[in-house]
């Protein structure tokens, strides 16, 4: 069961990912961003297969929700049109497939010549208490995570002061 | 054959994959920034991965961290493209050839 779910998400989300990136039907951006919506949840779903429920329920909210929202906020405000159809530029085309093949011929050799997970027992359940420990407690003498997680919320404030500052009226 | 760590490296691959290819492709800034946000899903994806198991929770919290610094970025990279917009008239990468607006 667990395997055919697997298989589904991912064949999901990898067509999905595909939509987002090349359309044959549409290229309105809003098409794109739906798609996007539907990877993420898609990317959920495994995460919930990996038993990491917790960042399942975050990959929701915070992308599914928050970020997604924003993305068509932008898409609306700025009115964006339909791309027209351009011309299919080769030499880019042809980076891009050289590039991506390359780089996922590597990868995936490796992958599958170390085969990471052979032999491998699935153990870690990713539930929100252990997350909740390993973000706070001092572990060791490692202070954990407490620096970092202080970090990211100062971050979280000057990016949103940055976006304000930026979409002023006038920048000057 | 069982789904192991191996399949989701796979599809985390091929999904990095996907985004690279938009963000070489497409020359519309805001399907840019979505193709870089599927590079980011296909980093934690792998990372979700590997921290069940090798059963160490760490790649959890990086995942964690990942995600509220890409929500960050997009919070100001779509500010950046909000103003470029007024200034320009555009999200078109090609038409944005100076850096003087």
């Amino acid at each position: 069961m667990t395997d055919v779910l697997f298989y589904i998400f991912a064949a999901l989300a990898l067509a999905s990912a595909f939509l987002v990136v090349a359309n044959p039907f549409s290229r309105n951006p809003v098409t794109s961003a739906m798609f996007l919506v539907l990877t993420i949840v898609s990317l959920a779903g495994l995460f919930v297969l990996l038993h990491a429920y917790f960042l399942a329920a975050i990959q929701i909210l915070v992308y599914a929700g928050a970020v997604m929202v924003l993305f068509l906020f932008v898409i609306m405000l700025l009115d964006l049109k339909e791309e027209e159809k351009q011309r299919l530029r080769h030499t880019a085309l042809l980076a891009g497939l050289v590039a991506v093949g390359g780089l996922a011929f590597i990868v995936l050799q490796t992958v599958w010549l170390a085969s990471p997970g052979q032999g491998a027992q699935p153990l870690l359940e990713g539930e929100t208490p252990v997350l909740g420990r390993a973000l706070f407690n001092a572990q060791g003498n490692s202070p954990g995570f407490l620096l970092p997680f202080e970090l990211v919320g100062l971050l979280l404030l000057v990016a949103m002061i940055g976006a304000m500052v930026l979409s002023k009226k006038e920048v000057k | 054959m069982s789904v192991g760590l191996e399949h989701y490296l796979t599809v985390s691959v091929l999904l990095f994959g996907l985004g690279l290819l938009g963000v070489i492709l497409r020359r519309s800034l805001i399907l840019m920034y979505m193709s870089l946000e599927l590079m980011l899903n296909a980093a934690n994806l792998a990372l979700v991965a590997f921290s069940r198991y090798n059963n160490h929770v760490d790649g959890q919290v990086m995942v964690f961290f990942i995600i509220t610094v890409a929500a960050a970025e997009v919070a100001v990279g779509l500010a950046l493209l909000v103003a470029l917009y007024r200034r320009a008239q555009t999200t078109h990468a090609d038409d944005l050839t100076s850096m003087k607006l």
